[in-house]
């Protein structure tokens, strides 16, 4: 399990202290003059991670986004099902999330999905296990179920942590996309699916090749609002101890004295500025891409904004 | 020990009154209930205190943000965006340092015919700097709905306003504002749900919770942290705040009925009991 400051990347011991470039020689920081010392400041081996960590939560973003439209339109079809005990499900799914705070089941699913995995490996692998798994406060498996073993390398533990986030991020988001796509669905005019049903089509051959095309242009403005949320719910994946921005905000901006080689005051605020300034840029660029994409998609639909088009072409 | 005995000593645990040291082996599920109830007073206090606050300027901004002079419109606009287009995560940090950077003595302010101190310790205590913080996050996202609630008013309406001759403030008191409310109640009840959702965010993001004084989320985090089984107090969180959901949705549809007492039956807006993400 990952736990923040848990595992420092090995990246810090390095380049800090070797600069090899005759022009920009980092060797003894505190001779530097200002901007010459700002320069050395911002290229150390903690700066490269903080930069990679923008990486990160942008990797963060790739990922969960499809993941969690998955889980929603799974939940979705789950809600529209004939068969009543999956449809309670899929109600079920979308409704929990929506009346209890997010925070919430993202510390949840961090340690439910950590102990479920090893749970289910500790029956597969030790079978002749006899003590109990929770003891008192304790949660107790086998060796071999360690989830990373414990002799696994560095990377192994932090992607591990990773995908546990990213899972946690695509049901919690799967939810909120699965409720979203079930109201596009029933938006969706019923005369095309009356259309498609006089013309012979079965019900599977309804659902993908008319209804699924259709509703994505009613779905999108539901979905544009889910990612400018997604993007604004990344920072807590220092919660569920990644080490993402906010993390090396915290950690670089704290006030440093002089044992270390760039000693300087509390500059967290500037890092936190640094941090809000990437995503206003973040949320007004994808502001920008969603209202041209519902442009695009309007195109040639039974909607007002498609309807605006055509008289205008 | 009873559980009576354990109401009594952590009911009003949060706000420091009662047992001072808390549970730390063999947790039943009476001090979980209790604890977590207790911390429930602070999402309560945050989200009442920044919701109503909160509304006030929220009107200001939306009236401000439909403003034809650019002066008035310009810093309206761009307080929503900063405030809608970051998470709230990274507002609270970054106020949290700001309090903090504020000198500790307090500021010295020269009125020219006295001197005032301003104490600012208090500022970077969770009840009021993290209220500072959802005060001002709530503004701006109902700004934005009362805002977008303001230009789909009916011409008719304001028209038939002006033919009665209502102008100005009365013109706003009588027309303008019980319109604008009744339009945009249905999203600003989801932005009450979803603000509340929003406190359990303090003691997770900079603002220390001062003698273990924390809301329903710190507990529970709390005792998924010492029995490493979160199994117990999240439900337990989940249940607790269904019930706020519930509670502010039972308000809100109370205000909304009333809001739309002088339309006819068929064409009262129902309020929308299924909360959308908005946040």
């Amino acid at each position: 399990m990952a736990r923040p400051g848990f595992f420092l990347p090995k990246i810090l011991k390095s380049n800090a202290h070797q600069g090899e470039q005759p022009i920009l020689s980092c060797a003894d920081p505190k001779t530097l003059e200002s901007l010459h010392w700002l320069a050395c400041y911002l290229t150390t081996g903690k700066h490269m991670a903080f930069y990679g960590s923008f990486g990160t939560v942008l990797l963060l973003l790739a990922v969960t986004a499809p993941a969690a439209l998955a889980f929603g339109f799974g939940g979705a079809m789950a809600a529209r099902s004939g068969f009543a005990p999956l449809r309670w499900c899929g109600k079920g799914y979308t409704a929990i999330v929506r009346g209890v705070p997010d925070i919430a089941f993202f510390l949840f699913f961090v340690i439910a999905l950590d102990q479920g995995f090893e749970w289910l490996r500790h029956k597969v692998k030790c079978p002749d296990w006899d003590m109990p798994v929770r003891q008192g406060s304790d949660f107790v498996v086998c060796d071999a179920a360690k989830m990373p073993l414990s002799s696994s390398p560095q990377w192994v533990h932090e992607s591990y942590g990773f995908a546990i986030a990213v899972l946690t991020f695509a049901i919690v988001f799967g939810a909120f996309a699965a409720n979203v796509l079930y109201g596009a669905m029933g938006t969706v005019p019923r005369a095309q699916i009356e259309t498609a049903e006089a013309y012979g089509l079965s019900h599977r051959q309804t659902f993908w090749r008319i209804l699924v095309p259709q509703m994505w242009v009613f779905a999108l403005p539901g979905l544009g609002n889910l990612w400018m949320i997604l993007i604004k719910a990344t920072p807590l994946l220092f919660l569920l101890g990644v080490e993402d921005i906010v993390y090396w905000a915290r950690e670089l901006g704290s006030s440093k004295t002089a044992v270390f080689d760039f000693p300087h005051p509390d500059w967290r605020l500037y890092y936190f500025l640094t941090l809000l300034v990437f995503y206003l840029a973040l949320t007004r660029v994808s502001e920008v891409v969603l209202s041209r994409v519902n442009m695009r998609l309007s195109h040639g639909q039974a909607t007002v904004a498609g309807d605006a088009q055509r008289r205008a072409a | 020990m009873s559980c009576t005995q354990t109401i009594e000593d952590y009911a009003l645990r949060s706000i420091g009154i009662g047992e001072r040291l808390l549970p730390r082996s063999d947790f039943t599920l009476c001090e979980q209930v209790v604890l977590i109830g207790s911390g429930l007073i602070w999402n309560v206090y945050f989200g009442l205190l920044a919701l109503g606050f909160g509304f006030i300027l929220a009107v200001s901004v939306a009236m401000a943000k439909a403003a034809p002079a650019a002066w008035v419109r310009k810093p309206a606009e761009w307080f929503i965006f900063v405030f809608r287009g970051s998470p709230l995560f990274i507002q609270f940090f970054l106020f949290y340092e700001t309090f903090v950077l504020l000198p500790k003595i307090g500021i010295d302010l020269n009125l020219g015919f006295a001197e005032i101190t301003i104490e600012t310790r208090w500022l970077t205590r969770a009840w009021a700097g993290a209220l500072i913080v959802l005060f001002l996050n709530t503004s701006a996202y109902a700004g934005e709905i009362f805002h977008g609630a303001l230009r789909s008013i009916p011409r008719g309406d304001m028209e038939a306003g002006d033919a009665y001759g209502f102008t100005g403030w009365h013109k706003f008191r009588k027309i303008t504002f019980p319109t604008m409310l009744r339009l945009a109640w249905p999203a600003y009840t989801n932005e009450a749900i979803f603000l509340f959702h929003a406190t359990t965010l303090v003691y997770f993001s900079g603002f220390p919770a001062w003698q273990q004084k924390g809301d329903a989320l710190y507990y529970a985090s709390y005792f998924a942290d010492k029995t490493f089984n979160p199994f117990v107090p999240y439900p337990i969180l989940a249940g607790y705040f269904i019930l706020l959901t519930l509670a502010v949705i039972l308000i809100f549809g109370l205000v909304n009925a009333r809001l739309n007492r002088h339309l006819p039956q068929d064409r009262r807006q129902k309020l929308r009991v299924r909360p959308q993400v908005i946040r």
